[in-house]
């Protein structure tokens, strides 16, 4: 696809990059003395400050969340049909701010960037970074651009643990969050789809401890194998069924090992596709950050408790298909919100996507975005 | 339209009802047309529980917030008491398991609130006599279509309360829009019902 022939695209956009020179100490207890963000804007920030909404990303997208650049046109935001003139999330009336989060490999600081204690890339030495850390960083760059309250944080997946972590650690810098297929932590099946992903990675010759940089190779087979995996988990098995059934790649059995039907294609070509991009080193901080996220954990497991300070408005949709993150695990949200009186709206969209379909153009999901964000607009228009 | 100024005419009922900044739960709360009239009138949060999609995207536009689920699963994402008053606006007849939403309702909510259109209603009974399932305003589906499985007279529901330790506290019953004080089985089109539990 290529953005520029899309009149509601945001157009071509620039990443920018914000320096951070006071120390971040982080969950872990680890201290970083100093770091970078790239991030990317759209839309304009009004004059009251009071149109920003920042929109958090999952495990493998950045801060190019919407438009195009200039020289790669083909290179579209990640969630694009989501955001810009006209689109649910409207840059009309919003300013849209996308982050790339600490640990990433788009240009904020992370794995691949030179630990001034060393002089040498970070590689696996880079501290493990967690939700909450990432909340934190994207607090200071609000501070940075003079934000002081986001209209809304919105993710979906890990960005939607984001949208609640702002809630729970800024709950007077946020008026709405939009927390769409969400969950309230990793249940002991997806922690371990990411184990097996991590070993994957972990495990891969080129790996070399976590400092391939030295060697100058990657561990892309390693990295290939967990997208694989974790492509398996964003769809739903009918999804699976009515896109590739047991259709053979070559119209007959061949009897090898080489791929033969065209899920197998499938999950080599995303696998490949990804290890490309990647780095292996920030796939497994987004995994274990995925792991660690649990709010309720320091609350006694009292998600209701955890989230008592919470002051914002809450727009949490589901989708009926999606077994990684389901629609259950959404209800127990809306209910830790419900036992705190928040406004919250909860939408289970039927949607035959599975997890992937947050990422997706369905009607009836974008309506409701829409709506949810009119209403927004309405408020800032009318405080 | 008929069944808007009906409508209207037990949001009124039941705005009366409920004292000012109460929680309200609105079960089948459809556009939620009256959450908002509530807290218009009434003020204080409230919140729908909607199966139908578009219902739950007229509920966002109408700045009410709802919870998409089927009410017929039971309440669970709703903790004890945790309402002052759950409302069931015109859909007791088209649910399922009315014994079942009826307790739920009491479980979640201290009070409960129920509208519903009266069978025993003069005119239905002149159409079932003339040999008919009766439509009207207020019954306007034709029997092959309509949601209604479970209808009900005035007689019919407070037995229903009786035999399932539901204590009545009060009752309007109206017809176009007024109340009726005589014979209200017979006259009334519309029954509003406040009750807690026995």
């Amino acid at each position: 696809m290529d953005g520029t022939t899309d009149k509601h695209s945001v157009g071509a956009v620039t990443p920018r990059s914000a320096r951070f020179d006071e120390p971040l100490r982080l969950k872990s207890g680890a201290r970083l003395a100093g770091y970078e963000l790239a991030f990317e804007t759209y839309g304009t920030l009004n004059a009251d400050k009071s149109n920003a909404v920042l929109v958090c990303h999952a495990l493998n997208a950045s801060h190019h969340v919407a438009g195009f650049y200039a020289d790669e046109p083909q290179n579209v935001g990640w969630w694009d049909n989501m955001i810009g003139p006209g689109k649910p999330l409207d840059t009309k009336r919003f300013f849209v701010i996308g982050v790339n989060n600490l640990g990433g490999c788009f240009g904020s600081t992370g794995p691949h960037s030179v630990n001034p204690a060393t002089g040498r890339a970070w590689g696996a030495d880079f501290p493990v970074v967690t939700v909450e850390d990432w909340v934190t960083t994207q607090a200071r760059l609000a501070d940075q651009l003079g934000i002081r309250q986001f209209a809304a944080v919105m993710g979906g997946s890990l960005g939607a643990m984001q949208a609640l972590s702002w809630t729970i650690q800024y709950p007077e810098r946020i008026g709405h969050a939009l927390v769409i297929a969400c969950a309230p932590n990793l249940s002991a099946q997806n922690i371990a789809f990411n184990e097996v992903a991590r070993q994957a990675i972990i495990t891969d010759p080129e790996f070399h401890g976590g400092h391939y940089y030295e060697h100058n190779t990657r561990p892309t087979r390693g990295l290939r194998v967990a997208r694989m995996v974790g492509h398996i988990t964003y769809l739903s098995d009918d999804e699976m069924a009515s896109k590739f059934g047991r259709q053979l790649r070559h119209g007959k059995l061949n009897y090898t090992f080489d791929v033969e039907f065209e899920i197998e294609s499938y999950l080599r070509h995303q696998g490949n596709k990804f290890s490309d991009y990647f780095d292996a080193n920030t796939y497994l901080l987004i995994t274990k950050a995925l792991d660690y996220f649990d709010p309720a954990a320091g609350h006694g497991g009292d998600l209701s408790l955890a989230l008592e300070p919470a002051q914002a408005s809450f727009l949490v949709a589901s989708f009926t298909t999606d077994w990684r993150f389901s629609p259950e695990r959404s209800r127990e949200i809306v209910k830790a919100l419900l036992d705190n009186r928040r406004d919250v709206t909860y939408a289970e969209i039927d949607a035959p996507h599975g997890h992937d379909a947050f990422l997706l153009d369905d009607a009836r999901y974008h309506r409701l975005v829409a709506a949810y964000f009119e209403r927004i607009s309405r408020e800032i228009a009318a405080p | 339209m008929n069944e808007h100024a009906m409508q209207r005419a037990d949001f009124a009922a039941i705005a009366g009802w409920i004292k000012p900044g109460a929680r309200v739960l609105d079960l089948g709360c459809g556009d939620g047309t009256l959450l908002r009239y509530l807290a218009e009138q009434r003020g204080g949060a409230g919140y729908g529980v909607e199966i139908d999609d578009d219902g739950i995207l007229a509920c966002v536009k109408n700045g009410v917030n709802v919870i998409q689920g089927d009410l017929e699963r039971g309440l669970s994402g709703f903790a004890d008491g945790s309402f002052d008053y759950v409302i069931l606006s015109q859909t007791l007849q088209a649910v399922r398991s009315s014994e079942r939403v009826v307790r739920e309702m009491l479980r979640v909510g201290r009070q409960g609130i129920v509208t519903f259109p009266n069978f025993g209603y003069w005119r239905n009974r002149l159409q079932v006599i003339g040999g008919n399932m009766p439509v009207s305003g207020n019954l306007p589906y034709q029997w092959f279509d309509t949601p209604n499985i479970h209808l009900c007279t005035i007689t019919d529901f407070e037995d229903f309360c009786r035999s399932n330790g539901v204590r009545i506290l009060e009752r309007i019953v109206m017809s176009g829009g007024s109340a009726v004080h005589v014979l209200p089985n017979l006259l009334g089109s519309l029954a509003v019902y406040r009750f807690e539990r026995a």
